[in-house]
């Protein structure tokens, strides 16, 4: 049987390469606002040049640039792969590129500007909110549309966390950036008071939980087999995960209101739910890192697979992290701390972008027909991302305990032992530490980009076609 | 209906809902299904091609 239809590499090929582009950015804005903690004259006293201008730009460029385009590209590739057919209305597959660029283009020009709604990782304003809708819904319809098609009757796990990621977030953004606008660059949230707050919190964690979790457990569930060679340790584990998870972890946001004007029981609810999360999350990571079960050797030859595993490993320990800095007595220490920060890049750094830079090793060689130009290279790019990612977290648990100690330590008359700027002196050699360890993952990325475009420097696009599936499932 | 009572049900719903798709996925008549499944990802390949392990 010959079957003549080929894969749509191109928007995938388009994504990759950005993922890349976006990753450099996104982390070089991070080093230098991280700099611009530890010595504050890096801000040139040019307002565009602000920690406060520049940190939105910094978790917008790594989060929606550079995941979101890991996640475009990975879903577009797994989706065609597992369901053996070519992605469904390639115009808008090539509108979902395009409008996603804009959108960040956009972002990298109000930002600067002061143009923000500050509400946390949705600062952007309503027009660019719409433009955001649109290139969402495109993006669903391309990929529900492609399942629809399938020439397989199963639909792969990894298709179930790609699609609840989709779903959500398309769900999250509507109710979240409501919104009345006054001007083109200016609007007020269609909520008030703690409803906002609360509103803001279930968007803020769910982006965690389904754009950084779900849909990068996609990417582990495709290509951790798929570079280990092995099918995923307990598919069952798997079905079991993603409900788990998908029950679970809408519920968790209050746990970043606690002891806010937010009603106690709610706090409550929010502390549980996110103590439960451990569950569903561990048996996701131990699913993942036992899929090596009986081929642990591979780990000492094949760096790429190295990458993969140790972001499951990170993921598995910042979600222990997670749950108990959601415990209200932990959370009144570390809560507006660098723990907090700490934390953040924990999962950020070691799960999310390890594991999108894994699938990037995977990836752009075959989407361009080429082998990998260096192993050596993924090896030294692995050592300063683990090496950055330890002095990162490690400086900002010290830092975060720290900050909290001395904002809670009261003298025997009850009035406050360090005043508040003491303690941001006291931060000073750890900004520095966290500087250093961003600089080094930085590093590592830049080693990954330089590797990647040797790899395909001179290559030619290439086109595969789809085998036809093997059995009738 | 008031609210609470809705809630409480729903809750409860959800609560046996899952616990239903857990004895489902492990359930003995489930266990070809699934090991066919997860071989999914590696039926994308010719197997003449199959990468072979460097060792």
């Amino acid at each position: 049987m010959t079957n003549t239809e080929t894969y749509n590499y191109k928007v995938v090929r388009q994504f990759s390469i950005m993922t890349i582009v976006w990753g450099l950015v996104g982390m070089s804005v991070g080093v230098l606002i991280a700099a611009q903690l530890a010595w504050p004259v890096l801000n040139f006293d040019v307002p565009w040049l602000t920690f406060s201008r520049l940190r939105p730009l910094h978790t917008n460029a790594v989060i929606f640039a550079f995941g979101g385009s890991a996640l475009f590209a990975c879903s577009y590739y797994v989706v065609q792969h597992t369901c053996h057919v070519r992605l469904v209305f390639p115009a808008l597959a090539a509108f979902t590129f395009w409008g996603w660029q804009v959108v960040i283009l956009l972002a990298a020009i109000t930002l600067p500007l002061g143009i923000t709604s500050s509400k946390e990782y949705a600062e952007l304003e309503w027009p660019i909110d719409i433009l955001i809708t649109l290139v969402w819904v495109s993006y669903a319809v391309v990929f529900f549309g492609t399942i629809m098609k399938r020439r397989v009757k199963h639909i792969y796990v990894a298709n179930w966390f790609f699609g609840a990621f989709i779903i959500t977030v398309a769900v999250l953004h509507l109710f979240n950036s409501a919104a009345l606008p006054v001007s083109l660059w200016k609007s007020y949230s269609a909520y008030a008071g703690v409803q906002d707050a609360m509103v803001q919190w279930w968007y803020g964690h769910n982006a965690v939980g389904f754009f950084l979790t779900a849909g990068f457990l996609g990417i582990m569930y495709y290509f951790v087999p798929k570079q280990a060679g092995r099918p995923v340790y307990s598919y069952r584990l798997s079905v079991v995960h993603f409900w788990a998870l998908v029950f679970t972890y809408i519920w968790a946001g209050p746990h970043h209101l606690h002891y806010t004007a937010l009603p106690d029981w709610a706090q409550s609810l929010g502390m549980i739910m996110s103590l439960i999360l451990l569950a569903p999350s561990w048996g996701g990571m131990i699913n993942g890192i036992m899929t090596l079960s009986g081929a642990w050797h591979k780990l000492r030859t094949d760096p790429v697979l190295r990458l993969l595993i140790v972001s499951i490993s990170f993921y598995g320990m910042s979600t222990f992290e997670g749950p108990m800095m959601a415990i209200k007595t932990v959370n009144a220490l570390s809560h507006y701390t660098d723990w907090t920060v700490g934390h953040v890049h924990s999962g950020a750094l070691g799960w999310v972008a390890l594991v999108s830079m894994g699938a990037m090793y995977y990836l752009i060689p075959r989407l361009f027909g080429r082998e990998l130009y260096s192993l050596r290279l993924v090896e030294v790019h692995f050592w300063a991302a683990t090496i950055g990612i330890v002095l990162y977290i490690a400086s900002m648990w010290v830092a975060g305990i720290m900050q909290g100690l001395m904002w809670r330590a009261v003298n025997a008359d009850g009035t406050l032992t360090y005043s508040f700027v003491e303690s941001v002196q006291a931060m000073h050699p750890y900004y520095i530490v966290r500087t250093l360890g961003g600089a080094f993952f930085l590093l590592g990325a830049v080693i990954m980009a330089y590797n990647l475009w040797r790899t395909i420097a001179d290559a030619k696009p290439v086109e595969v076609e789809i085998p036809e599936p093997a059995s009738a499932h | 209906m008031t609210f609470t009572l809705f809630q409480s049900i729903w809750s409860i719903v959800v609560l046996i809902t899952f616990l239903g798709i857990v004895v489902w996925a492990y359930s003995g008549k489930r266990k070809s299904a699934f090991d066919e499944a997860a071989q999914l990802p590696f039926e994308d390949e010719p197997v003449t091609n199959k990468k072979t392990s460097s060792e």
